[in-house]
Parts: C-alpha cells; structure tokens; sequence
C-alpha cells in the first residue's frame, strides 16, 4: 500500500480536526520545551557542583600515609599463624609524609600515555599568626603553572595574579576567609609558623576563593620551593603527586596499578568524591522522571483526541474498509495522525527547549562564593535533544497505539447497518 | 453460457443476540456477468444482511461463496478488503462520501488504494467516471455542497472506479425522491446495456425492480422466486 496515499488520508483527517489536533501537539510541545529547558538548567547547575570539587581534584592522587606496620612481630610467629592476633606493639615510626623517588615517578607518569599531565604538591601544616593568637592553615606548596593549566588554579585566584607564586620569592596567595581574618592585604608580609616551631614570612600577593567556606578559611597556596623552605626540607621533597588522565573512567583502575608500581597510596576521584556522583545522579533522575511525567500527560492528550477522533470518523473509516482498505491501512492512517502530532510538537518544543534554556543562559546569578558564574549554569548537551526527540515520537505512538488498532478493528457492517 | 461472477452456494447466517435466530436460510443462486439482478422482499427479511455476506464485508456465515470462481471462505481481512478494492463497487443507501475529501479525490480513494494506474490515470478515469453520471461539473465541490441526489451518483461513480465485476448496491434509491430514483435507475440500466456490467441492486420498490433483467423475491431468509 502505498504510503503516499495513507500520509494523503492522515493529512486530510487532521485538517479537518486541526483545532483539537493543534491542542494536542501544543501539549507535546509544551512537555518537550520543559523536558530539555529543566535538563539543560540541571546538567548545567550539576556541572557547575561538581565543577566545585571535581575540577579541582585530581584523577588520582600519589601520596604516601603515615601507618602502622601491617606486619606486626607476632603475625610473623611460626606458633600463631592460624590465629587473630591483638597484639600491636609497633607503632608508626618518625616516618615523613613524602613520596620517594619523586624524579622518578614523575618520569614515569609523564610517558605514560593515558595521563594527561602531572602536578606536584606539598601539604603543609601551619599556624598563621595574628597579633596574640595562632590561627591554623594549610599551605600548598604548588606548581602555578601545571596547577592552573590541569585545576583551573587562576578561576580561583580573584585578586591578583597566580604567576606572582612564581616569579616573587617567599610569595603567598592566602584563602579569603583566612585573609581576612588576619586583616591581611595584597602586599602585606605575614607571618606563619611551622609545624615543628620555625617561623617565616611571606608576602601576600593574592587572594584565592574556591566557594567552600571550610576550605578558604585554612587553606593557602606558595610555590614548591617556599613550601619546601617553609618545611625545612630539601629539593626532592614532594608530599602529593596529582595526575590527570585523558579518561577519568580510567582512575580507579589506574590508582591500584599506580599504587603497585611505585608503593604509595593513591585514591581516585570517584572514590573519594563518591558522595557528588549520588547527588548528581539523583538532581539528573528528577529532572528526568518531572520532563517523562509531562509527556506521558501529553500522551494522554494525544490518545484522547486521537479517540474522540476515531469516533467521529467512524461512518469514514467505515467507508474506507468498505471501498477496500484493510484494517492494517486503517491503523496506519491513525498512527501516522498520531505520530505528526508527536513529531510536529515534539520539533516545535525542541526548539522552544533551546530559547529556553537559552533565556536561562542569560539569566544574572551572581554569588560571592562561585567567582567565574555570572548567568544561571545551562548545559547545551545535544544528548537531552535527541532524548528529547525520541521521547515524544514514542509517546506518541504508544498513545496513538490502541486507538489506532481500534479504528482497524471497526466493523463497517455495524456502521452501515446503524445508519 | 456466460460466465458464472457470483455464486452462493446454501449461505446461512445465524444472530446470537438477543436469541439465536436464522436469519438467512440455505441460500442458492448465480449472477451472471452482465446481469441486472433486483432482489425485493419485506423489511426484515434479510435482504441487508445477505448482501452484506455477498459483499465479503461480513464473513460469520455457513454455506460457500464463490466470487469471480474463486471461494471467499476462510480468507484473511486484507485479502477480502483487496477482493472489495478491485472486484466490487458497493453502492449504499445512505450517501457515505467522506466530507473530508472533494468529490473527485472521494471517487479516486479506491483507484489510488488499488494503485493499478498512476495517480494521474487515476484523476483521469474519475473524470470520465463521473462524466457517465453526468456530474463532472461538480467533481472539485465537496460532498456537503451537493444535493442527495448528486452524492448517490458520486457514490456509484466510486463505485465503478476499479471497473468491478460486480456492483453492489443496499436500497440505492430508497432515500431519493421519484425522479431522481429514476435519474439513478437509468443510469444502472445504462451501465448494464452500454457497458454489460453486472449489477446486483436490493431494492423495496417494486417498479425499479419489475424493470431489471431478473428480481430474487425474498421472504423470511429465503427465496421464494427467482
Ligand atoms: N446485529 C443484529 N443482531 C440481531 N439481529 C439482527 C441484526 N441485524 C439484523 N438483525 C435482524 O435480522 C433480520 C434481517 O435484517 P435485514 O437484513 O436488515 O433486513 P432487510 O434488509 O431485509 O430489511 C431482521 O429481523 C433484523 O431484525
Ligand atoms: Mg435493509
């Protein structure tokens, strides 16, 4: 049969009813405009959370952990092999904190393909000093250029330049909330104590701000060396190795092979930050089950009219089997009914879905705590467009589904004969 | 000597509702190709319901029944809906046009369905069609822009489109008044002569019928003359 004649019948049914078969698209187009303008809006708001830490984290981390032996002597006992054993008599010894062999790692890392780059860190505990009290802080000891280029250091850095880490000796760049505690400006020189009793002084050329209250209240960036200064320790010494990958999914399996290779500890990214991954997946699951509700009522509003439709045209369709189309031809006429209904309301809000988001996009939102967010966060993913899309065409056609097979299944003698 | 187009062969036909009753009874009888066949009786005797198993369109009955030498027992929707296409023009009381459609696209529906000629044969053929019933001057109206009349001569022009071997028709003329009932006789009667089409044509008015090649008299869901 051929489809031109069915698209003809379908069209010329449609017209004829074009006010109801308006209202209907106008409810898919409604659902899809709602479906991709809520998606965007979250994907981009989920973006922009995990943006919060997940930019700013690396892949996997290298790092070495003060522990206990794992061994302790009375498990090496021949005698109490087969027992649990409590006894713990070894406790951790005066270890230090740093990787050894950094060079080499760092080598190593670097050729390796997968990675994507590598940024080196100290960690170190200080007390900054304010007139009569201490107030405690941690100084990260960073590369400003690999920090910047793989972390998005400079979004952070809100006054002042980051390079300045670099290029002015025993500089800092202090978190803002720790700033301004200590009533420090851009140019002061302050002063901080170490974990072991030295003191030093450092001037202050910047301010950082990440969004997270804890983290600018403690903690500060310097250069490697000054940190390394500060610790009184020598060139080598590096506390973390930071390594981006080309493909996050790879971290975890990577950090155990890391983690063998060079005998240190390493985390990945989706372990230790498992807590963003729940609220994203539960923000994207929402949107998605509030747009899937609208086009199921959408759908409703399609097999509604499609049987008000059916009924109307039953002398129609009864004149039509009786001149020789068969029920497949008649199911076919109202699915194709059904199906421009979904893909005429489904474009329309496909597009009306993007100058949403679009005029979201412009909307001002401003927040002290998130420095680079200017507008409300959207994300254009051309994925929810084809979800989208899909959706409606298969609402739709299940809506229009069983009206349809009732149409085919009208007897016309009935319909004569009730005449 | 011609050929046998329809043949019933002991059609019966049973209503389960309210209470099982026969209401047609062993029925038997031939058209022939070029025949003008009127079928009269009482209201209620079953002459729609006869028909409407003679047209394939109802297929819950017992007896056999042969169209065009082939038997219409056992045969699936779409088969049977491609026998009504291209084999039998089915002419109703009522007007059934469908009001979507112009004239000329309501008597192309079918010829398009069959797609044996091009579309444009197609609107060709429904021109000369509707020129035999003498209304192509209306063939780009709409059905509800025409008299009664005029629609059952749109309704036979469909009904001729695939040149059926037979056509079917309920009590054509039982909503016309006298002269167009007339208008409509003769055209079947040219349709017969000119074009030897086989015509079969239930009817309750006993003039239409006296003047056909040969009326099958029913009563109570039988033959009681033919
Ligand atoms: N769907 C039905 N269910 C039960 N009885 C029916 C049905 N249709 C018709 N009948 C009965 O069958 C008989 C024949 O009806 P019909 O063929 O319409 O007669 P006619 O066309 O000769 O006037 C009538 O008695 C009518 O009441
Ligand atoms: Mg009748």
């Amino acid at each position: 049969m051929k489809l031109k004649l069915i698209t003809d019948v379908s069209r010329s049914f449609l017209i004829a009813r074009w006010k109801q078969t308006l209202v209907a698209a106008i409810g898919v187009t409604f659902s899809i405009t709602m479906f991709i303008a809520l998606l965007s809006f979250m994907a981009g708001l989920n973006d922009l959370l995990d943006g919060l830490i997940l930019n700013r984290t690396a892949h996997i981390r290298l790092y070495n952990e003060i522990k206990p032996s794992k061994l302790q002597p009375v498990d090496l006992s021949e005698i109490y092999k087969g027992y649990y054993n409590f006894v713990n008599s070894i406790k951790p010894k005066n270890e230090k904190a740093a990787i050894y062999n950094t060079g080499a790692i760092i080598n190593t890392l670097n050729k390796d393909s997968r990675v994507l780059g590598i940024a080196p860190k100290i960690t170190a505990q200080v007390f900054f000093n304010v007139g009569a009290i201490d107030l405690t802080g941690v100084i990260n000891g960073i590369d400003a250029e690999a920090e910047n280029l793989f972390f998005k250091f400079s979004d952070y850095v809100i006054s002042g330049n980051y390079m300045d880490l670099k290029n002015i000796p025993n500089s800092i760049i202090m978190g803002k909330g720790a700033a301004e505690k200590m009533l420090a400006n851009i140019g002061d020189v302050i002063q901080v104590t170490t974990a072991r009793g030295d003191r030093i002084q450092l001037k202050v050329v910047g301010y950082f701000q990440s969004g997270i209250r804890d983290i600018d209240n403690i903690q500060s960036y310097a250069s490697i060396s000054t940190t390394q200064k500060l610790l009184g320790e020598s060139d080598g010494y590096i506390t973390d190795i930071q390594v981006k990958l080309k493909d996050i999914l790879l971290a975890p399996a990577l950090a155990k092979q890391y983690s063998r290779l060079f005998d240190v500890d390493a985390t990945d990214i989706q372990t230790a930050n498992a807590q963003y991954e729940t609220g994203s997946f539960v923000r994207t699951l929402i949107s998605y089950a509030v747009g899937i509700t609208l086009l199921i009522v959408a759908g409703f509003g399609i097999y509604n009219i499609l049987n008000m439709m059916i009924y109307e045209k039953m002398d129609s369709i009864a004149i039509l089997k009786a001149t020789g189309f068969s029920g497949k031809d008649v199911h076919r006429i109202f699915l194709t009914i059904a199906l421009s209904i979904g893909i005429f309301g489904g474009l329309l809000g496909l597009l009306l879905g993007f100058g949403l988001s679009a005029i979201i996009d412009q909307i001002p939102f401003v927040t002290a705590s998130l420095p680079t967010i200017k507008t409300y966060p959207v994300d254009y993913n051309p994925a929810f467009y084809v979800i989208g899309g899909i959706f409606s065409i298969a609402t739709t056609y299940m809506a229009g589904f069983f009206p349809s097979r009732k149409a085919s299944k009208i007897d016309p003698v009935i319909i004569i004969r009730g005449k | 000597m011609k050929d046998k187009i329809l043949d019933a062969l002991k059609i019966s036909k049973y209503f389960h509702d309210p209470a099982t009753v026969k209401v047609i009874k062993e029925i038997s009888f031939s058209v022939m190709k070029g025949e003008f066949v009127s079928i009269i009786g009482k209201s209620g005797c079953g002459k729609s319901t006869l028909l409407y198993i003679l047209s394939t369109m109802d297929t819950s009955y017992e007896g056999e029944l042969f169209l065009d030498g082939q038997s219409m027992k056992n045969r699936i929707e779409s088969d049977l809906a491609k026998v009504r296409n291209e084999k039998i023009g089915f002419v109703f009381q009522f007007h059934y046009l469908l009001n979507e459609f112009s004239v000329l696209k309501n008597v192309m529906l079918p010829g398009l369905k069959l797609a044996k000629f091009t579309d444009k044969e197609v609107e060709q053929r429904a021109y000369d069609k509707l020129k035999i019933l003498g209304i192509q001057s209306e063939a780009l109206k709409y059905p509800n822009q025409l008299s009664g009349g005029e629609k059952q001569r749109v309704a036979i022009a469909r009904s001729l489109i695939n040149d059926p071997l037979i056509i079917m028709g309920d009590e054509p003329t039982g909503n016309l008044d006298k002269k167009n009932s007339e208008v409509v006789f003769h055209i079947f009667q040219e349709l017969a002569q000119e074009f030897n089409q086989s015509l079969l044509i239930v009817t309750h008015d006993n003039e239409f019928a006296q003047k056909t090649n040969r009326i099958i008299e029913m009563e109570d869901g039988r033959i009681i003359r033919m």
